[in-house]
């Protein structure tokens, strides 16, 4: 396991969700004739003026006022996502000006499917942890794209999460541990250029989502010397809401543990936020001396494990910025023709 | 290709910055040219205000064609000034005049495959 | 200064010209303004155009126009203030005369819009707003006249139909005028009926922007004395200006530059409001002949509304309005609106407006606004005996 030399929290946290939604029994009326079952009842979609960096700007916005730390003291501004608008130009630089954050920092752009926004996190860790910084933004996003009529079209929705990293004792919860688990394997990929990903169907599971979260967590109770009884919550990355059921189980948590974190049946996959905001929903929640498990997976593929125990200052930060179960709350359903519009899939010329 | 013209904009567009001034307290977006008056101080606006009128768009100039049909308003912000933006996650029966709403930073305009993306303020129901 | 007269007016239908060239529409009105006077007279050509260059592909008009017309050599230049192009050009053209520079000159009003699809048209037209903080943010002028509307509606209590009287009136008198776009009547419950552009605003509340071209020949007292019979007098010309977003003014159901250009040329006139006998407004929507109305001095602020409801501005009423069918029926040319409004009142005066005459009109008064309120032109005519 990871442990940085001076002790680093989590000093803000802050979601969002678009307000759009579409069942997944609507997309499975277009391909299935609406037979078979469905990986979650709905998922978020994005409206037509949003992208991984306007949803990275209001999650970030959310734990800059939550953290109420000045965004003139951020050192880095890193936004995990597969779906940055450009293929070349920074997300970060604009989500950074946007915040208020002054030219003296590091932006830059984390990759690794759904595992970028964690990569961002432990990386965060390593910058306050080592005194190089004292505040750090490491923020996961996505507008995930899934091919028209594929299982991921189901799932694959939008949402972002942000973590101000700072030192342990101004957080609301102290990251006690962090480790990576990471193999090459090929579970899901988007070649460069192309639109949509392709994935390996069930070789997604097993040797894919299941063998990296449970290598990641046994390693990290393991060398923490603990059980999954130690913990109060737990998260899981979420494809769809059975995996992190079945991981959980598996691991030996209970579905008390998991239920607070657990948004996929509701707003679907979203990608490099997903674990993050799991976390998230769990800190709107939390009370002071809850301990939190959370491990995240990136296709390609790898799991980031964190042992998280929440302090006193959760209670006045709660109420700071909208909670993600506001954003969960705040709905409206389109039907698979708006879906199409929004997502561009149609020629306009 | 319209690059520097927006990105003059940033503070205005990313942080609704406009201009305070420190003798009277009066606000104003956005920023002008403070003349002789060394009391103008760059500011960024809370991005709180209401809704004083609004239109929802079927008929849209070019550019625009992939948000049809959508809201514009004028906002009269809590500090005073008004603005024209965009409505965003909301629907015409939602909106009305003296409706509260909050700054969101979204796209204004996509110029194409090889163009540049402009973010910009627009403005939304307050979320609680 | 010396007095300036209307010797010749004319224009165009309004139409889709779709085989006809910005310059073959100004030639047409120019010859007919011309109507016999020899052309080696005319000593300077004033063009009002708001957007020749994004729609007609057509920039340096003066020339461009000048020299189609056979005029090449002649002072000859195009006058841009959006909408407000046509009243801008006019007043160039008076000044002109007014100062002695020339005793003989001409204004043109062109605009050809067809060449272009709609949304090009729209977003050409929104030009006028504020590009960074009004247009970028996808705004119309329609939506901004829509956004006056409701407000408008919403500060004085209307209900949603209020302002139906204009385009009802507009199309009543444009079933009149041969060379109007629309030729048809409508009425109150169509209006109800009709689907939004911007809403409030519906499509029978809203203009359509179409192809013309509009001359008046401006002259010398010497000249007009030469031509004989009744004379019309340009009494008050005015231009005045006001902040260029919609969103910068105090008071934005209030133009500021309608009532200054009134005042400056009424006192130029030496007339007051109640001497006028017929008008011309920029009167795209309802909306826009009700805040003109009333920034002028016609009603009392709020009161428009109800003004026209009660036949105020019928060809019989105390304000007649749009007697040739105003933008929303004699189609809307944009920048050369303003000359357009003063064929139309030079028709009125002469006592040649038919069905919508208006009785004795003797004093006439055209405004024409750019963008939504910021640049206004108002001109008084007298009808000479």
């Amino acid at each position: 396991m990871m442990q940085p030399k001076r002790p680093v929290g989590i000093v803000g946290f802050g979601t969002y969700i678009p307000r759009y939604r579409i069942a997944a029994k609507e997309i499975a009326r277009i391909w299935t004739d609406g037979q078979g079952g469905v990986p979650v009842e709905s998922k978020s979609v994005p409206g037509p003026d949003e992208d991984t960096i306007t949803m990275s700007i209001e999650a970030a916005r959310n734990a800059l006022r939550r953290a109420q730390v000045p965004a003139e003291r951020l050192s880095a501004v890193w936004v995990g996502s597969e779906s940055h608008p450009y293929s070349v130009k920074p997300s970060g630089t604009l989500v950074a000006e946007a915040i208020g954050a002054q030219p003296w920092v590091s932006a830059a752009d984390w990759e690794f499917a759904c595992k970028a926004g964690s990569e961002a996190l432990t990386a965060g860790m390593g910058m306050v942890g080592s005194c190089m910084a004292d505040y750090v933004l490491s923020i996961g996003a996505d507008t995930a794209q899934g091919r028209p009529g594929d299982a991921l079209e189901y799932t694959a929705s939008a949402g972002a999460a942000a973590l101000l990293l700072g030192p342990a004792e101004e957080s609301v919860a102290k990251i006690e541990a962090a480790l990576s688990y990471v193999t090459d394997t090929p579970d899901f990929f988007r070649r460069a250029d192309r639109p949509y990903p392709v994935h390996g169907n069930r070789f997604t599971g097993e040797p894919a989502y299941f063998h990296q979260i449970m290598s990641s967590t046994k390693r990290l109770l393991s060398d923490l010397g603990r059980t999954p009884q130690d913990y109060t919550y737990a998260v899981f990355h979420q494809p769809n809401a059975k995996f992190p059921q079945v991981a959980a189980k598996r691991l030996g948590f209970s579905d008390a543990q998991i239920a607070p974190g657990l948004l996929s049946p509701q707003i679907g996959n979203t990608y490099s936020a997903a674990a993050l905001m799991g976390l998230c929903a769990v800190l709107d929640i939390a009370k002071p001396g809850d301990t939190i498990f959370v491990a995240s997976y990136g296709s390609g593929a790898g799991s980031d494990a964190y042992s998280l125990v929440v302090t006193d200052a959760i209670l006045e930060r709660q109420n700071r910025a909208p909670r993600t179960s506001a954003y969960v709350a705040r709905k409206q359903f389109i039907d698979y023709a708006i879906y199409v519009k929004w997502r561009k899939e149609l020629v306009m010329g | 290709m319209d690059l520097a013209k927006h990105w003059r904009l940033k503070g205005a567009r990313y942080r609704l910055e406009g201009q305070r001034n420190s003798a009277t307290g009066e606000y104003r977006f956005p920023a002008q040219d403070a003349g002789q008056d060394p009391n103008w101080e760059t500011v960024a606006l809370s991005g709180r205000g209401e809704v004083w009128s609004f239109s929802v768009l079927r008929q849209v100039p070019s550019g625009f064609e992939e948000f049809a049909p959508y809201p514009v308003a004028l906002i009269k912000l809590e500090e005073g000034p008004m603005l024209t933006a965009q409505l965003t996650d909301c629907s015409e029966e939602e909106i009305s005049i003296g409706m509260p709403v909050e700054m969101v930073t979204r796209r204004l305009s996509d110029a194409g495959e090889d163009g540049l993306l402009v973010y910009g303020y627009k403005f939304r129901p307050v979320i609680e | 200064m010396n007095n300036v007269y209307i010797i010749g007016a004319a224009a165009t239908p309004v139409a889709e010209h779709y085989n006809r060239t910005l310059v073959d529409l100004a030639r047409e009105a120019f010859n007919k303004a011309l109507n016999g006077i020899d052309p080696s007279r005319v000593g300077a050509l004033y063009i009002g155009n708001a957007l020749g260059g994004e729609l007609a592909g057509q920039s340096n008009l003066g020339a461009a126009v000048a020299s189609g017309l056979g005029l090449a050599g002649i002072e000859a230049l195009r006058v841009e203030a959006a909408g407000a192009s046509g009243g801008a050009a006019l007043r160039q053209g008076y000044l002109a005369v007014a100062s002695g520079a020339y005793d003989l000159v001409v204004v043109l009003g062109v605009e050809k819009v067809t060449d272009k699809l709609e949304e090009k048209v729209e977003a050409s037209i929104a030009l006028a707003t504020d590009s960074d903080f009004e247009a970028a943010n996808g705004v119309t002028l329609t939506s901004q006249w829509a956004m006056l509307m409701r407000r408008y509606l919403h500060e004085y209590g209307y209900e949603a139909d209020a302002l139906a009287p204009f385009p009802v009136n507009a199309h009543a008198n444009g079933a009149n005028n041969k060379g109007a776009l629309y030729r048809f009547a409508i009425n109150a419950d169509k209006y109800r009926k009709a689907p939004m552009i911007a809403s409030p605003l519906n499509m029978l509340d809203c203009s359509t922007a179409a192809d013309g071209a509009a001359a008046v020949v401006l002259a010398a007292p010497h000249i007009a004395s030469e031509l004989g019979g009744a004379r019309i007098r340009i009494a008050g010309s005015a231009l005045a200006s006001d902040s260029l977003a919609l969103h910068a003014r105090r008071d934005p159901l209030h133009f500021a530059a309608a009532q200054r250009s009134t005042a400056a040329a009424l006192a130029q006139a030496e007339l007051s409001l109640s001497d006028i006998d017929v008008l011309e407004l920029t009167d795209p929507h309802g909306i826009a002949a009700a805040i003109a109305l009333e920034s002028c001095g016609f009603v009392e602020r709020g009161q428009a509304a109800r003004h026209a409801a009660d036949g105020g501005i019928s060809p019989t009423g105390s304000t007649p309005l749009a007697t040739g069918g105003g933008y929303k029926a004699r189609g809307d040319l944009l920048g050369a609106s303003g000359v357009y409004q003063a064929v139309e009142l030079v028709r009125q005066l002469q006592g040649e407006a038919g069905a919508s005459q208006v009785a004795d009109a003797k004093v006439a008064f055209a405004q024409c606004i750019g963008g939504v309120g910021t640049t206004a032109v108002t001109h008084i005519f007298v009808k000479e005996a």
